[in-house]
């Protein structure tokens, strides 16, 4: 169970709560944080893929890390679970420290994530699925697991509490399947609520929307959303916009492995800034027309391929006809 | 024509040496079909575990139970020198460095400075009779025609027996218990484990530690009967035993056991039939290529199996390891 709830999510609907101190920008301080890190770079040989100076999650919120492809969101992800080690950095979460600590023992924290490429494990049944999520089985350990009346007990509670998480996501009908058999909106699905049989108290999502299809979409919103309402912080890494401004109360965005704004969502997204880094300076240019290419190679002061695009114009109505 | 071959094939059933490869398979199964650890040094851990068996056993006339147990201990420290350095890598690497460590224990224990200790390329014989001193069965021959044992083959038959049934047992609660459903995730994906709290690292040492204890435990069977020869723990015994888990079914229990058997008796079928093929030149070749056809038997139908059933002869159609 989630150990406080902050008096902001209780807060009636409509009235924002706040969520900071001072003034919205990278690095701004929460509230109420429930992770801080400071000083977190990873550096793949020469390219420094994260440099996090300072950052703060809110408890209690649905913040979303958004940013270009590249801008080091996932391999943040990595380094705050355990995944992958920092070159530098120390972060905290509820006052623990988690800088060193292996990937297994972050989670046992109650800081859970799920994958870009969901991860479901395919000969297990959707119901053993779940049952890997679930906390204090002793019969996980070897010679507990040798007598069965050990561990029965605790097996059957797992299994209630897995059946019902199940049922919450509909796919309850599927208990006894292998999870292969499962669409790959479903396995998105099936990996939330296994991380959720973990009781955590951070939910860490990436990219929780890649090939969902529009009508599971709206359900797996729900789901995010429902998290927060049960005392759940969520973070999540995602792409899609319009997913971004419905969910989230906070956005964080990334460019090159910094932090360069944060903010509430509709600020966040007036911020040049952001639309120069996130959908680029170009995002209102026509790439798939010519024209709209030779704007892009001007700017970027390619001579040769100004002219091959200048070419290619003047031949283009003669190809036409 | 003398088809006495063809009870000699039947005895394979039984044999301490069918009993002792499905043992060896089962841990295999262990290791690499229920917890998907590429495990190539199979035969290392039944060399480390024979070796500890007899020379505690010959040299230092130790015990019974103490030579198992330095046999045990063995396997476990084998595992350990294996298991810390590879199992935080890729699955590829555990292959690499276990083929490599088995034969490094096989060239080793032949290297003639030691010989004093090992045997060398002779071995180490009469490991057995601290095992005998405790048969309860009478003197005297047992069974019939070409299938008569005398009482210590006996013994070790049905000591092999129990002991194997104790390990499928064994294996069986642990595979259906939660720990078992850890290495299964773990074999899928280990990631996602990670992620849900589990100390995949250590999970995979427990499981190479299990895989290695029984087959040490495997090769003490083998052994009692004949002798200890280093070069019986080439790669080739590695392979047999893949085949042998492949034949039966990777994650199955019984499998190994089953495969164990059939791979026994048709190796032993496959050379009653080809030395009659000689013996009436039904076949172009010779006495001294029988051997090694044979072999060849073995791998062509190691690639049928993988092609056309590689879930193996007890495994269900959708856990095929190396299904798509």
């Amino acid at each position: 169970m989630p150990k406080s709830t902050s008096p902001e999510t209780t807060a009636p609907s409509g009235a924002r709560p706040e969520l900071f101190i001072g003034t919205a920008g990278p690095g701004v301080k929460k509230t109420d944080p429930i992770l801080v890190a400071d000083n977190v770079t990873r550096t793949f040989g020469g390219m420094t893929a994260v440099d996090v100076a300072h950052v703060e999650i809110p408890r209690g919120a649905i913040t979303a890390l958004i940013g270009p492809n590249g801008a080091g969101k996932t391999t943040l992800f990595n380094l705050l679970t355990g995944f992958d080690r920092p070159t530098t950095g120390t972060w905290q979460f509820d006052g623990i420290s988690l800088a060193g600590m292996p990937a297994y023992k972050v989670a046992r924290t109650g800081m859970v994530r799920t994958f870009q490429l969901t991860k479901a494990l395919g000969l297990l049944s959707v119901l053993e699925n779940m049952r890997l999520g679930a906390t204090k089985q002793g019969g996980e350990h070897f010679f507990t697991a040798l007598i069965s009346s050990l561990w029965r007990k605790r097996e059957k509670e797992i299994t209630a509490q897995a059946m019902e998480l199940l049922a919450r996501f509909k796919l309850d009908s599927k208990a006894g399947d292998y999870a292969a058999s499962l669409s790959g909106g479903q396995r998105k699905l099936l990996e939330m609520a296994r991380a959720l049989m973990t009781v955590p108290r951070l939910v860490m999502l990436d990219e929780p929307m890649a090939g969902v299809n529009p009508a599971l979409t709206q359900s797996l919103l729900g789901h995010i959303l429902n998290l927060k309402t049960e005392g759940m912080t969520v973070l999540f890494v995602e792409h899609d916009m319009h997913m971004v401004q419905t969910i989230a109360d906070w956005v964080i965005v990334m460019a090159e492995g910094k932090i360069v704004a944060e903010g509430y969502p509709d600020e966040v997204m007036r911020d040049t800034a952001v639309i120069d880094a996130y959908l680029g300076a170009h995002h209102d240019t026509d790439l798939g027309s010519l024209t709209g290419q030779l704007e892009v190679a001007k700017e970027l002061g390619d001579e040769f391929l100004v002219s091959e695009i200048s070419d290619e114009i003047q031949e283009e109505p003669k190809n036409g006809k | 024509m003398d088809l006495s071959f063809l009870w000699l094939a039947l005895g394979q059933i039984i044999s301490p040496q069918t009993i002792a490869y499905a043992l060896a398979a089962l841990g295999l199964a262990v290791c690499f079909g229920f917890t998907g650890l590429i495990n190539f040094g199979q035969a290392g851990f039944m060399a480390v575990g024979g070796y500890a068996f007899a020379i505690t056993s010959v040299h230092f006339h130790w015990a019974f139970g103490w030579s198992v147990l330095a046999s045990i201990a063995g396997a476990v420290i084998f595992a350990f020198i294996l298991g810390i350095p590879t199992l935080r890598l890729r699955a590829d690497y555990l292959a690499i460095v276990t083929i490599a460590a088995a034969e490094i224990v096989r060239y080793t224990v032949k290297t003639p400075n030691i010989a004093p200790v090992t045997g060398g390329t002779d071995g180490i014989n009469g490991s057995s009779h601290a095992f005998d001193a405790f048969n309860p069965i009478p003197v005297g021959r047992y069974g019939f025609g070409v299938l008569t044992y005398d009482q210590d083959d006996l013994w070790i038959i049905l000591v092999g027996i129990a002991v194997t049934a104790v390990a499928a047992l064994f294996v069986w609660q642990l595979m259906r218990s939660p720990w078992g459903r850890i290495v299964k995730g773990i074999r899928e994906d280990e990631d996602a484990v990670r992620a849900l709290g589990k100390n995949v690292y250590w999970y995979k040492m427990q499981a190479l530690i299990i895989g290695g204890v029984l087959a040490a435990l495997a090769n003490i069977i083998n052994i009692i009967p004949t002798s200890l020869q280093p070069d019986n723990y080439g790669t080739q015994t590695t392979f047999f035993l893949f085949t042998i888990m492949l034949l039966g079914g990777a994650t199955t229990v019984l499998g190994p056991l089953v495969g164990s058997i059939i791979f026994w008796v048709v190796l032993s079928l496959a050379d009653g039939i080809l030395s009659l093929g000689v013996q009436y030149h039904w076949l172009p070749i010779t006495q001294l290529q029988q051997g090694p056809i044979r072999f060849v038997l073995v791998g062509i139908a190691l690639m049928l199996l993988i092609i056309f059933r590689p879930q193996g002869i007890l495994g269900k159609k959708r856990e095929a390891y190396f299904g798509a």
